[in-house]
């Protein structure tokens, strides 16, 4: 306390004086303050943790804290945050960077994999630092598995588990009830229709590339309509707009036909590569309907903007329309424009409901299961949410 | 062994991404980046072949006079023209013929194709909106509340309402409750047929993308 | 004999396309100004750029593409605007590489509306790489971070080291910076700029986004972290009006109003046509 004020009231003579020295015009400068000589206070809570992201060589540690009580408040002076690292437990400290104030993390990007880290940080407020606080030790490692995902294998694995047992019995003949799908029977019955007025069916599988599920999805439901049309010998016509789907939707079809023993009716340029443009592709598409007038439209895969300007120009071209996609956005305009729609997962249910093969069927009912389990850890989250918000119980759970 | 090779590469690159997923080391994760970059190849190396199915198709219809063969002969016409200044000079420059082409042809034939939506969007509400049921009355009241709410008319028409009541509130209700809900609902309903439809597809089990089931 | 009737039930979608055509292009040919009232995330953004002394730098990200720029062309050349009418000078860095030119649309009129000159009242520093990479160096040092700029066409000036220009040289890093307008169509955008420049360096941050993007905003514009907020083109016309000139994105709005309405009156058309023919049907069974 001596100290201060020696230290106050040399400062206060030095400025009392300072006008002196300076024997000019200047006025004395009665607002400047006495320099801050009182340190901030120090961050608590320091914590060095090694730092695991998506690719991980052990390089990176990362420092966090909790800010200093004169930053932002208290005396609110505060500018920076200096850390320090140590390889031999604090007997020595090198300086290793600064973070700015109202920051309360840094990370090391320097590391070296394997070696033992302590890390120091202190506030410093313009003059002075405050009190080193140190954590460690730490190590880099690139690390084999990243535990903030855990819970996703865990749920995956139970997932995986439930769509093998489903599939498992299905095989051993139990027999699996799935609800009817008005959209699918309606794919059907669409075929059907088209054979009867002698016109040729339309099928568009999305505008997707091939690694896009839903283009995958619409594979497999075309395999299953390619065998109808070739049993009937309705022409089908596949309009693709990636050159990838193209290649396969030939395949496809080319095995379909061969299989109902009709290789002779597979007509290839029926499968069409039209453009990669949207626009283009929409454009072209439209003109496919008014100008060979197909009886069945059926849109299944992955859509953008152009599913309205498909949708209407089929519709006003008089066929019936059958969609399905999982873009949730573009839902509202096939709902409004088509006869039937398959909505998100009804599209990738309708390879098992077409088939009915007992592996497929498994699938679906694992994924039914799954979604039942979600449900009721959502449900259990909630009310432990609502139960911690009045009674702080989950919370003082954890920390027991 | 035709279908086995391509099932088997299926499963290991598959697996491989899962394993990707859950282990940072980066030995894996270099890896993994490779691979995603070998597919981006293989995916652009395939333009090749919907150039060459464009022609084929094309060049058969005007060989058979099929109806509408002007047009082939227009189409091939036209993506020859591109080729031809697209290739010794460049796509990207700035004063570059094909990026004129592209800018002054492509552009605003693309933006009048994508301003069709507002006609059709006319024409189908006309005809679909009806109260043929409940649900399709729902539908049409919530579509005539959020239409009005989202412009500046809705504010204007509801102005001396009580505040919770005024359009732009009422949409703004709807938007973040009822359809929301949805939304995420049909979104993870989705996200567990993708799950199950991935496992099928690395397993093995659904084949027919390749084509056929034997 | 049956007489003709006129059929409401099969009106030629012609006739609705007129309808909706004459909608749309006459607000735009002759304005309606259709009052619009200010929300206040827009609001907010206005006052914090008033608030600014004049000479001052402020700075524009630009990370947009030619597909969004419906939406965000208007909230950048307004935003232009609204500096130069309180003599702020500019400088624009971008994220994405399709900006630098849209920007650029945007500069040109203005500039020579304002007797702007380039490289003294505004700058562009065009487009890097990097992203968040490119966030982190404009902290330590934007002359670093963008060594050369992208010219101004109109002028026929070409890109240059940025040690050449006079306003960069008042600019370092984010303490020469009074306030960031960050019109984002996607990532890196909005969110990364929060993430890595408001927390760090304490500069105020206002935003422009589409309207399907907005609002993932709004929260951050709450917490404070985002001084402002334009939501698509409603809140670009919100914006206009506030600085008094109302541009495409008014104009815009007045069509949206309108289109709006009409489709809502073909819905309710459609639907009155509906119950009289169920009535009828009902009748004739009787």
């Amino acid at each position: 306390m001596t100290m201060k004020l020696t230290a106050h009231l040399t400062l206060a003579v030095l400025f009392l004086a300072a006008p002196c020295a300076f024997a000019q015009d200047a006025a004395p400068d009665t607002t400047a303050l006495p320099l801050d000589t009182v340190p901030p206070g120090s961050v608590s809570g320091l914590t060095a943790v090694d730092y695991v992201d998506n690719s991980d060589e052990g390089d990176r540690i990362e420092i966090s804290w909790q800010a200093s009580p004169d930053d932002g408040a208290g005396e609110g002076d505060v500018v920076s945050y200096q850390l320090w690292r140590s390889e031999n437990a604090g007997a020595d400290w090198d300086s290793l960077g600064v973070a700015g104030a109202g920051q309360t993390r840094y990370l090391d990007e320097t590391a070296t994999p394997g070696t033992e880290y302590h890390y120091g940080v202190a506030a410093y407020d313009g003059t002075s630092y405050s009190e080193r606080v140190s954590a460690g030790p730490v190590v880099g490692r690139a690390n084999l598995f990243q535990m903030t995902r855990l819970a996703v294998l865990v749920l995956m694995l139970v997932f995986f588990g439930m769509v093998l047992t489903f599939t498992k019995l299905a095989e051993r003949g139990a027999d699996l009830f799935v609800r009817r799908i008005p959209g699918l029977n309606a794919i059907e019955e669409a075929v059907g229709r088209a054979t009867e007025m002698g016109r040729p069916v339309l099928y568009v599988p999305g505008i997707g590339e091939i690694d896009n599920i839903m283009t995958i999805a619409s594979l497999t439901i075309l395999s299953h309509v390619a065998k109808i049309t070739a049993r009937y010998e309705t022409p089908l016509i596949v309009p693709t707009a990636r050159a990838v789907v193209m290649s396969a939707a030939e395949e496809v079809v080319k095995e379909a036909y061969a299989e109902e023993g009709k290789p002779d009716s597979y007509n290839p340029d029926n499968i069409r590569y039209l453009s990669d443009a949207q626009f283009a592709f929409a454009g072209a598409v439209n003109g496919i309907m008014l100008r060979e007038k197909p009886a069945a439209n059926l849109y299944l895969g992955a859509f953008w903007a152009e599913s309205l300007l498909l949708a209407e120009t089929g519709f006003e071209a008089g066929a019936i329309q059958v969609a399905g996609t999982a873009m949730v956005s573009q839902l509202p305009f096939f709902v409004t424009a088509c006869d039937f729609t398959l909505m998100g997962e009804e599209l990738y249910a309708a390879s098992a409901y077409l088939s009915r093969e007992p592996k497929l069927l498994g699938g679906l009912k694992g994924s039914d299961w799954m979604k039942v389990l979600s449900i009721a850890l959502m449900a259990l989250g909630v009310i432990l949410y609502y139960v911690n918000q009045e009674s702080g119980f989950v919370a003082w759970f954890f920390t027991q | 062994m035709r279908r086995e090779i391509p099932l088997a590469i299926t499963f290991l690159i598959g697996i491989f991404m899962l394993v990707d997923f859950f282990v940072p080391h980066h030995a894996v994760s270099t890896s993994a980046e490779e691979m995603k970059q070998w597919g981006t190849i293989v995916i652009a190396a395939s333009i090749l072949l919907g150039v060459g199915n464009l022609i084929r198709v094309h060049f058969h219809k005007i060989r058979r006079r099929r109806e509408g063969w002007g047009y082939s002969i227009v189409t091939l016409a036209i993506m020859a023209v591109m080729f031809a200044f697209g290739g010794p000079w460049g796509t990207v420059e700035e004063g570059s013929a094909f990026n004129w082409m592209f800018l002054n042809m492509q552009v605003p034939l693309q933006s009048t194709m994508f301003s069709l939506l507002a006609f059709f969007i006319a024409s189908a509400a006309y005809r679909a909106f009806r109260l043929r049921s409940a649900e399709a009355s729902l539908l049409l009241i919530a579509a005539i509340i959020v239409m009005l709410g989202r412009v500046p008319l809705g504010q204007y028409l509801t102005r001396s309402w009580p505040q919770a009541i005024q359009l732009p509130t009422l949409t703004e209700a709807i938007m973040a409750y009822p359809n929301m809900a949805a939304f995420r609902g049909i979104l993870m309903g989705a996200a567990l047929g993708v799950m199950a439809m991935g496992l099928r597809i690395i397993l093995g089990i659904e084949r027919s993308y390749l084509g056929g089931e034997k | 004999m049956a007489k003709k009737r006129f059929d409401i039930r099969s009106v030629d979608r012609r006739i609705i396309f007129t309808l909706i055509f004459v909608a749309v292009a006459w607000p735009l040919i002759q304005p309606m100004r259709l009052p619009i009232d200010v929300s206040p995330p827009v609001q907010t953004l206005y006052d914090a750029i008033e608030e600014i002394p004049p000479g001052s730098i402020v700075m524009l990200g630009g990370d947009y593409s030619p597909d969004t720029m419906p939406e965000l062309q208007p909230m950048v050349e307004t935003f232009i605007r609204h500096a130069f009418e309180n003599d702020l000078r500019v400088v624009v860095a971008c994220l994405w590489p399709a900006s630098p030119p849209l920007v650029e649309r945007a500069l040109t009129p203005l500039a020579e509306e304002y007797g702007k000159e380039y490289g003294t009242d505004f700058v562009n520093l065009g487009y890097m790489a990097g992203g968040i990479v490119t966030l982190l160096g404009m902290g330590a040092s934007i002359p670093n971070t963008f060594p050369t700029d992208y010219g101004f066409g109109a002028a026929d000036i070409p890109s240059r080291p940025v040690g050449e220009i006079p306003l960069m040289q008042e600019v370092e890093n984010f303490d020469d910076i009074a306030f960031v307008m960050e019109v984002s169509a996607g990532t890196p955008g909005t969110r990364e700029w929060i993430q890595q420049i408001q927390g760090r360096y304490r500069v105020n941050i206002g935003s422009g986004t589409t309207a399907v993007g907005a609002p993932n905003f709004y929260p951050y514009v709450s917490s404070g972290q985002l001084t402002g907020l334009l939501g698509g083109l409603k809140g670009a016309a919100e914006y206009e009006t506030l600085v008094g000139f109302p541009g495409d994105a008014t104009k815009g709005m007045d069509a949206q109003s309108i289109v709006h309405a009409l489709v809502v009156v073909f819905i309710l058309l459609g639907n009155v046509v509906y119950l009289i023919s169920l009535r009828r049907n009902r009748g004739a069974e009787e």
